[in-house]
């Protein structure tokens, strides 16, 4: 058996594979994920490579070719893999080498050879090229031949990209365990913390990368995480900040060399100008202001210049809002509110920007939790998210056959019928005289699933009732009392939308649903809890027990399915 | 997974509850969504443990299991869905400003209505085709003009604000108004229907009320051109601008066309407004519900006038009748009246006939009994006494007396007999207390 094959010679390792960055993390003995650096000290190493008289330079090095030799450097290639000419966005490539039909997929021509001609090489061939890069840079790290990976992929990678990403991989001498999606990568990063709670709740990851942003609304019911929603937007990205400063340093320049030109309409020039623009912009996640300097940017002339955040999110804000907007899009698509959002997770790397955190957080109730370097000192790397999630999954299936692994990962294992409504108890509250619903186990929980509950009885203990309901969320809005007009009273014809401009508020509460059960339990002691315990079958057959905590006997109850499964849209 | 933890009570078991062994089943749980979970994490590993059982799954399986999947991801591009104008399609970027942006992007039927996410499927598709790399593959001209107008209608289109803007001046989102002949001619509701929907996009208030059909209630209708009156626009016209020149420029110059486009702003919001006005006076004026409501409003006050004046026809003749039975009443009363009063005028003077005649009658028996002289002729003065005395009696008694004392004097010739009925006369008188002790002394 080969070495990759063979679980007991693996050497495994986490990848996340972006357009803009790539990473490679490994799991250590006590099972902490660790980013690895390359030869040069990049964790984030730029998903290029470029040929200089036949020889191959990667990462960081590659993307400082962008500058004297862009036609032989390849860059943000990963959306084109597995994909056919006709249907991918060539835009990135527009300051490398671009992509150009080949048979029925996608080539670069460079000349990555010391001979003075250009060869076609297709995306599959500069993805092994990269990915092999990668395991080298792995592989000295730790001092093991690396053979395998866990690898992210966006939720609307195809199985044909996929297909073509295994093959690639393959070739790079890297045998892939298994795809996972980067946004459930990055919830993975957060649960595999030792110190996180695990908790039923609705989790937003919005990756705002280099080349596009992604938004995916996830519920996670006992750590297991179901994707409710997803969204892509091409036009939202990080080249867009960088675009913003390009154009103002560009005006700046002009503005001082009246003879240099326009350093956008010279290729060399832009590159230069991109560049040092993603610098300022990674600068400003930090400081509050940032130097712009390069040599010799247009017309031979040097420009060096400051810019301070506030002016840079100012001239960036409507990006920052479309992606806010974006986030937002997300959540009703998996026809939830904001309100049912417990956290986001901020991802990618301009995740970093400040200005990104708090236009997100701006979108959602306080109730909900942004985790971004600039919003929580506990975030993780919003960069290394993905990486960190896939090498934890590595550790976790590298001792699996791959056979195994493929059918763990089976849709017979992994399509799971999930509950459409809440499920809970009626309790007493002060006013409300048709009791108020509590949930025990929530909507979108994957079954089979049980769920324990510890309920207060009346004061005096006795006999309590138990009614098992189905609840509905609900989002309460409570419209702010119209403001007291000014006393005067000829203002009868003030146009009365004014107070559209004062925030409504908006709670989650539940509404009662189909009432599923009724207990009793009898003679409780003063200050007795109430447990109840809750089974419910893929069948959705329902199996329940109440008991007195710490007291004798109980009562048990059982609820068939819904009569037929075939009119679901009932 | 903790427990969950519930702090509000349970309810007290309500008087008379009964289930067997305490139980009730009642309903059953909502069918439940097939969702696909992730492979992923330390929790999948258990369930894929206990869901395999150490089966192998096929291909079948697969395609089985994945059928009822709720989908969650979005396909991908798809076809452009408008015929591309070769026209459009030789366009000059430059030109930007006169593109139709919604043409570019091939959304034209859904224009202001088109939703965010339209217009970025839509642009993408339409970088997917035209990216410059695209055309250079096909062997065509490294031609990247159509290809920046449709990165210039993105631009335009996916800021909230520039797209209002252009959406203010969207002309081919206008519906012009049907005359008066077509409107008569045609449908009023559907013709005008369309016009107020396409204004509508203006409104900062929405939704819009809808000018509705010839059901509409009165309110509906009043509403709705109260609405159109009060009109709250958000058009604005900067998109017309001329274009300002370049900071570095002549400053003069560059605020004289920021001046002028001012201007040019203010005036064509003017306009607008005075167009909307009248599109609204016309609409109205062609309304024929507003003409209904006012000849049901007519027809309202002129039965309300006529039923007033029935009243008061009613009320006249009646207080005629009233009058008219009181005169009569009156008139009965007064002949009545008179009647009675020539009867209690001829008692009267039979009263006074009968007294005169009674009177002689005493008188005639004071004759008759020789003046109460008792033998022989009455001396004269004993007749003067007598006569003083009868006459003072006759004064002193009524009509009735007088009457019942010549009845009880007629026929009495014999003297001492008469004088007795005087006497008895006198004798009652003064015990009435008519005549004193000593008066008709003849009597005595
Ligand atoms: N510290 C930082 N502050 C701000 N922006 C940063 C920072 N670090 C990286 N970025 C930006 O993040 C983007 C790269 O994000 P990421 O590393 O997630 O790439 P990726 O997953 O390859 O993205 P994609 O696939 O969308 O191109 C770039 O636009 C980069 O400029």
């Amino acid at each position: 058996m080969s070495p990759e094959k063979d679980p007991a010679q693996r050497v495994a390792i986490g990848i996340s594979f972006g357009n803009s960055y790539s990473s490679i993390a490994f799991t250590t003995g006590e099972g902490k994920a660790e980013v690895i650096a390359n030869e040069d000290g990049d964790r984030q190493i730029p998903s290029i490579l470029s040929y200089v008289e036949g020889e191959e330079l990667h990462g960081g090095q590659a993307k400082a070719q962008l500058v004297r030799n862009a036609t032989n450097t390849v860059a943000y290639f990963r959306d084109f893999l597995g994909k056919e000419f006709k249907s991918i966005d060539p835009s990135p490539c527009h300051q490398s080498a671009h992509p150009v039909q080949h048979d029925s997929t996608v080539a670069f021509n460079i000349r990555d050879t010391p001979e003075e001609k250009e060869n076609a090489v297709t995306v599959a061939d500069i993805t092994t090229r990269h990915l092999k890069r990668l395991r080298i840079s792995a592989s000295d790290y730790l001092g093991k031949h690396v053979n395998s990976a866990v690898i992210t992929v966006p939720t609307n990678f195809s199985d044909a990209q996929k297909d073509a990403l295994n093959k690639a991989a393959k070739a790079a001498g890297i045998e892939v365990l298994q795809f996972i999606s980067e946004p459930v990568a990055a919830v993975l990063a957060y649960d595999a913390r030792p110190d996180a709670k695990q908790a039923d709740k609705i989790v937003v990851v919005a990756d705002l990368g280099g080349t596009r942003s992604d938004v995916a609304v996830i519920a996670s019911r006992g750590g297991i995480y179901t994707v409710l929603a997803t969204i892509h937007d091409y036009e939202v990205s990080g080249f867009q900040l960088d675009q913003v400063l390009m154009d103002h340093f560009s005006k700046e320049f002009m503005k001082k060399h009246k003879t240099g030109g326009d350093p956008r309409e010279n290729d060399r020039s832009l590159a230069k100008l991109k560049l040092e623009c993603e610098a300022v912009k990674k600068a400003l996640s930090i400081g509050s202001s940032a130097n712009f300097s390069v040599e010799s940017l247009a017309g031979g002339l040097d420009f060096t210049a400051t810019i301070n955040r506030s002016r840079y999110e100012l001239l960036a804000s409507k990006h920052f809002a479309a992606f806010a907007r974006l986030v937002t899009h997300a959540v009703e698509k998996a026809q939830l509110d904001p309100l049912d959002i417990s956290e986001v997770i901020l991802a990618g790397g301009n995740s970093h920007t400040p200005k990104t955190a708090s236009a997100v957080q701006n979108a959602f109730p306080e109730s909900t939790k942004v985790l971004a370097p600039s919003t929580s000192t506990t975030a993780i790397n919003p960069n290394e998210l993905s990486v960190r999630g896939a090498a934890i999954q590595a550790s976790l299936i590298q001792e699996f056959e791959l056979e195994d692994i493929e059918q763990s990962t089976h849709p017979m294992v992994t399509v799971t019928p999930h509950l459409s409504h809440a499920v809970g108890v009626l309790c007493i509250s002060g006013d409300e005289s048709t009791g108020v619903f509590h949930a025990i186990v929530d909507a979108e929980t994957p079954l089979p699933v049980r769920r324990t509950a510890l309920i207060a009885t009346p004061r005096e203990g006795g006999d309590v009732l138990i009614k098992l309901c189905e609840g509905a969320r609900h989002i309460k809005v409570t419209k702010p009392e119209p403001k007291a007009k000014q006393a005067k009273d000829d203002s009868d014809d003030d146009s009365d939308d004014e107070s559209d401009d004062e925030e409504e508020l908006r709670e989650k509460t539940w509404k009662v649903g189909k009432v599923l059960s009724e207990a009793a339990l009898r003679g409780l002691k003063k200050g007795a809890k109430v447990e109840v315990q809750i089974n419910i079958g893929a069948d959705l057959n329902v199996n329940c027990i109440f008991r007195e905590v710490g007291g004798k006997g109980g009562v048990r109850g059982l609820l068939s399915g819904p009569k037929s499964q075939q009119n679901g849209s009932a | 997974m903790a427990s969950v933890q519930v702090s509000l009570p349970l309810p007290v078991l309500p008087e008379g509850w009964a289930g067997e062994k305490d139980f009730k089943a009642i309903g059953h749980l909502s069918h439940a969504t097939d969702r696909n979970i992730e492979p992923v994490g330390p929790h999948f590993l258990a369930h894929a443990r206990r869901k395999r059982h150490k089966r192998t799954f096929s291909e079948d399986d697969r395609i089985q299991a994945q059928s009822n999947v709720k989908k969650v991801e979005d396909d991908d591009a798809g076809e452009i869905s408008e015929p591309e104008d070769p026209l459009m399609l030789q366009r000059e970027a430059k030109d930007w400003k006169n593109q139709d942006h919604y043409a570019v992007l091939g959304i034209t039927k859904y224009r202001w209505r088109a939703t965010e996410d339209q217009i970025k499927k839509a642009h993408r598709k339409k970088v997917l085709k035209h990216h410059p790399d695209k055309k250079a593959a096909a062997g065509q001209a490294q031609d990247d003009q159509f290809f920046k107008c449709i990165q210039k209608a993105t631009e335009v289109l996916s800021d909230p604000v520039r797209r209002r803007q252009y959406d203010s001046v969207d002309e081919a989102a206008d519906v012009e108004p049907p005359t008066k002949k077509e409107t008569q001619k045609g449908n009023f509701y559907k013709l005008w229907g369309r016009v107020f929907e396409a204004e509508g996009r203006f409104s900062k208030t929405q939704p819009v009320p809808k000018l509705g059909n010839e059901k509409s209630t009165k309110e509906d209708v009043e509403h709705f051109y109260n609405f159109w009156y009060n009109f709250d626009s958000w058009r604005t016209f900067e998109y017309l601008d001329e274009d300002v020149p370049d900071d570095n420029e002549n400053r003069d110059q560059k605020r004289h066309v920021e001046r002028k486009n001012q201007n040019a702003r203010r005036k064509k919001k003017t306009e607008d407004t005075a167009r909307l006005r009248k599109l609204v006076d016309d609409a109205l004026a062609l309304d024929e519900r507003i003409k209904q409501f006012r000849q049901a409003e007519n027809a309202q006050k002129n039965k309300r006038r006529l039923e007033k004046e029935a009243e008061q026809k009613r009320l006249a003749e009646e207080a005629a009748k009233q009058k008219e039975l009181e005169a009569k009443a009156k008139a009965e009363q007064e002949a009545a009246d008179k009647a009675n009063r020539e009867v209690a005028k001829k008692a009267k003077e039979a009263a006074k006939n009968a007294a005169k005649k009674n009177k002689r009658v005493v008188r005639g028996a004071v004759k008759d009994a020789n003046y109460f002289h008792s033998g022989g002729d009455a001396p004269a003065s004993q007749i003067d006494a007598a006569l003083n005395d009868v006459d003072h009696i006759i004064l002193k008694i009524d009509n009735e007396e007088l009457a019942a004392l010549t009845a009880k004097l007629s026929g009495k010739k014999n003297g001492g007999e008469i004088t007795q009925v005087f006497k008895d006369e006198v004798q009652r008188l003064v015990e009435a207390g008519k005549l004193k002790e000593g008066e008709a002394k003849s009597l005595a």
